[in-house]
């Protein structure tokens, strides 16, 4: 039952403490029980919305691979009164910008509006949750988009190259599947799958909010009754099974006759609720993460040109967590660099990393981290993935003892404990020498 | 509705996040000076977090570029990271990493810029390292071997993978007879391969001097702050000639040419076109501004005509679009890009547009329709403010391709100002056959597409 009463605002959270002007995170729950983080920042008269709903693409049957995608990407194409043309020509003449998309375990939507319009694009966002319309034009239309998105795929290595990974390592569980689906299953999906899964889904206690920019929270508080209220109050219960991650170190081949090889490659990784996370975040970061100077982009691109950007990071999904990466090379230079890759690995498991190494790290994810609120969207999407990361408001405040508190031990007990380099397994689109 | 990526896109290497945030608005307020170098320095105050953007932009790309070094300008950004007098090879980027900050530079055909990221205690840090290696670089043998290498993996992984990259390269190619636009940014792969190091020595020398250089710092600072900085470690290069920027004029039109391009890689096919069109600087510029009007009008999201004709209501495509952007010195390009629906033929794709484009020029362009595109032009100028890096970028681009503060401020006047008379003219004035170049993309045969 939701009785709150009035709208309460629990303060707040100084992301940067250390700072004159600090940005608070403020908790804003709505008459009707609404919660939502905000940011208010009234240099700018607009507003930024971010939303996710906890449950995706993967809580979808196989044989209607793709209905997460399918269903968002209507929301915006017809709702209440409004048929897709009228509703699209309405949010561009208020400027609004309304989008939605679907991960494995999310479902992401994000708006952005002038002050000026608030009420109306609200009202909009509103109207897309609660009554999607799903006419047979835009089920059709938006049908024929992710045919051809998926035709346009097939020339894409990269793209081929991430769902051939994701088959190997998940197999047959749910996150084995492209969450965009694949032509036979986006065919089967009918009007009735729509409206269900969009009924099941967009419900309040999955539902998290997120707000940036010229609002307050007495303005926000009646927003988020009138524009989620409408939604049911519960999902429909949903588990997905724990992956079984199988990576053994093979390599599969995909032949493609272009001259560069794209690969994937990685293995079982750690779960964002792992005491272990914040050692493996560093270590990563040492080992291929961001910019010129980690160890795998020193040995690849910086001494020997192989590629123009070798990566690696964490990906934990919440039933089954992947350290990954990806690398490009002309189809004569690959193998060498996949080498490296293993070689780097190894070194990274049976050495860890020097005090300096983890110095420079740190520095550098603390530093950099605050860099990321460079607009309204960016500080909403944020905050809505430290919401769905179940980190707590007072995150902002803990992030900097969590990275410092990472000792040299904590990364060499986590890379021996993660890093196998025998067990690394990839996949290359290409048409690779010495495979 | 699904974010499709777009199959053309030939402006978006040169043109990136111009086309979809029109350089612009009263509402920036930059503060702006010149150094006694001649070094141009703009200071744009947001103080919502404690960060800023610091940019060096040079009015030199790939358009300066000499027959047999295509790609250079571009080469000398990558080599820009690789060491000076005093710092080496690599640590430019350690070291602003080791300071908490992001870095990471641009080359377009018109401009390179260079940038980092960073908490405002750390701006000092930026401008010291950034000037050292305007005014020092030094660079190795060993270095540039490995680099070019990256390159061309570079040109592999953008252009030679991608059918839809190399078709691009060669629409433009077909466009540009005379202007060094023909050629692409990254540089032909003949090129790369064979320039040496003496040469990226030579263009650095030549061409990266204070004086054709702007200093963009957006964020938590303010023009009283940064002028001592700015005098103390830009102020004090001297400044010296540099070459003068040459655009060559396109003869007239003669022609409307098609480009066809099978792959066997191809499995959706795509259909564009490119108008040669005026920008700011070149050509018929009265039309520049009529033009982004009549873009908005033709290409704007899902509620255009071009998208409501092929997507909505005829149901051919499955996305449709048109792109212009008018910053640039030499001339722009007017496109289309249609993405179409699986079976359907290109010569249906190609017969739709172009009944949308004779209806345009017959019919032109409705008072109600630029109202509303003028009123979105101008709701986009308050969303470029919001962020910090993207109003750097835009001021930076703008003023490198020949603009003025005075142009960028006035710029929601100006749309404010186009006719509908403005618009039908100017699109009478570009969409003509000659001025043309089609592009096709299709599979080995018809039918076929990459096995799946």
């Amino acid at each position: 039952m939701r009785t709150v009463p009035k709208l309460i605002v629990v303060a707040l959270c100084l992301l940067w403490s250390v700072s004159a002007h600090a940005v608070a995170v403020e908790k804003v729950v709505s008459p009707g029980g609404i919660v939502a983080w905000l940011v208010q920042d009234h240099s700018n008269p607009i507003v930024s919305l971010s939303l996710a709903f906890r449950g995706g693409a993967a809580l979808v049957p196989d044989d209607k691979a793709g209905l997460a995608s399918m269903t968002v990407a209507l929301l915006d194409e017809g709702a209440g009164d409004m048929d897709s043309q009228t509703y699209q020509a309405r949010l561009r003449d208020l400027s609004v910008s309304l989008g939605f998309s679907a991960g494995q375990d999310a479902l992401y939507g994000r708006m952005k509006t002038l002050t000026d319009h608030l009420d109306e694009a609200f009202g909009l966002l509103s109207l897309a949750l609660t009554e999607p319309r799903f006419d047979r034009q835009a089920v059709e239309r938006i049908r024929s988009q992710m045919l051809t998105d998926l035709t346009r795929q097939i020339q894409d290595p990269n793209a081929m190259a991430q769902r051939a990974f994701a088959k190997l390592v998940y197999g047959s569980h749910p996150y084995g599947r492209a969450a965009e689906g694949v032509p036979g299953t986006i065919e089967a999906i009918d009007i009735p799958d729509l409206q269900a899964f969009a009924k099941t889904r967009l419900a309040q206690d999955v539902l998290y909010v997120a707000v940036a920019g010229d609002i307050t929270p007495e303005r926000l508080g009646p927003l988020l009754d009138r524009t989620f209220g409408g939604l049911p109050a519960a999902a429909q219960p949903a588990a997905l099974e724990q992956a079984n991650v199988l990576t053994d170190g093979r390599v599969e081949i995909i032949r493609r006759p272009i001259p560069q090889s794209v690969v994937v490659f990685g293995q079982e990784g750690i779960g964002r609720d792992d005491p272990d996370w914040y050692a493996a975040y560093v270590m990563n970061y040492i080992l291929g993460g961001d910019g010129l100077n980690s160890r795998l982009m020193t040995e690849i691109r910086v001494k020997r040109g192989l590629s123009y950007g070798v990566y690696s990071f964490l990906a934990p999904k919440e039933r089954g967590a992947l350290i990954e990466g990806t690398v490009s090379s002309a189809n004569d230079r690959v193998a060498q660099s996949l080498r490296l890759i293993r070689e780097e690995w190894a070194h990274m498991a049976e050495n860890g990393v020097t005090e300096a190494e983890l110095a420079d790290a740190k520095t550098y994810l603390l530093g950099s981290f605050p860099l990321q609120m460079d607009s309204t969207q960016s500080i909403s999407a944020l905050l809505i993935a430290i919401q769905l990361d179940r980190l707590g408001i007072d995150y902002l405040d803990r992030r900097a003892g969590l990275i410092n508190g990472v000792t040299k031990d904590d990364i060499d007990r986590v890379a021996r404990r993660l890093l196998d380099a025998g067990k690394l397994s990839a996949v290359i689109v290409g048409d690779p020498e010495g495979f | 509705m699904v974010a499709l990526r777009r199959p053309w896109g030939a402006l978006a290497v040169l043109a990136g996040l111009l086309l979809a945030q029109p350089a612009s608005a009263q509402i920036f307020k930059p503060e702006t000076f010149k150094l006694d170098n001649g070094m141009t320095v703009v200071v744009l105050p947001n103080h919502r977090v404690p960060m800023l953007t610091h940019m060096v932009w040079y009015k030199v790309g790939s358009a300066d570029e000499e027959p047999g070094h295509t790609g250079l300008a571009h080469m000398v950004e990558h080599m820009m990271f690789k060491g000076t007098k005093t710092v080496a090879a690599g640590q430019f980027s350690r070291i602003v990493a080791q300071n908490g900050g992001r870095d990471n530079a641009f080359t377009t055909a018109d401009y390179t810029a260079f940038y980092q990221i960073v908490a405002s205690d750390k701006l000092e840090t930026v401008m010291r390292l950034e000037a050292d290696r305007m005014a020092n670089l030094r660079l190795d043998e060993k270095d540039f071997q490995p680099e070019r290498q990256v390159v061309l993996e570079e040109r592999r992984m953008r252009v030679e993978n991608e059918p839809a990259s190399r078709l691009d390269e060669q629409t433009t190619a077909a466009l540009f007879l005379n202007s060094p636009y023909h050629h692409p940014v990254i540089g032909w792969d003949v090129d790369i391969e064979r320039y040496r190091l003496a040469d990226v020595v030579d263009f650095h020398t030549r061409w990266y001097a204070p004086n054709n250089a702007i200093l963009v710092v957006s964020g938590d600072i303010t023009a009283r702050q940064l002028a001592p900085l700015a005098r103390k470690y830009y102020g004090v290069l001297p400044a010296r000639p540099v070459p003068e920027r040459l655009r060559p004029q396109e003869p007239a039109p003669a022609a409307a040419r098609t480009v066809l391009l099978r792959d066997e890689n191809v499995a959706q096919p795509a259909w564009s076109r490119d108008y040669l069109a005026p920008s700011y600087r070149d050509g018929d510029v009265r039309h520049a501004y009529p033009l982004q009007i009549l873009a908005e009008i033709v290409g704007g999201g899902t509620t255009g005509r071009l998208y409501t004709a092929l997507v909505v209501e005829q149901e051919l495509a499955a996305d449709a679009g048109v792109g212009y952007d008018p910053s640039r010195i030499g001339p722009s390009v007017f496109s289309f890009g249609v993405s179409p629906r699986p079976g359907v033929a290109l010569d249906k794709i190609e017969a739709a547009v172009e009944g949308q484009i004779a209806a345009l020029l017959k019919d032109g362009v409705t008072a109600d329709e630029v109202a509303r595109a003028k009123n979105r032009l101008r709701a986009s100028v308050v969303y470029a403010r919001d962020s910090v890096n993207v109003a750097a970028r835009i001021l930076g681009a703008s003023l490198a391709s020949g603009q003025t503060i005075e142009d960028i401020e006035s710029w929601p006047d100006r749309i404010g100002a186009v006719t509908v008379a403005q618009v039908n003219d100017a699109a009478r004035a570009v969409l003509k056959p000659e001025r043309s170049v089609t592009g096709r993309l299709l599979p080995l045969r018809d039918g076929e597409g990459a096995s799946r």
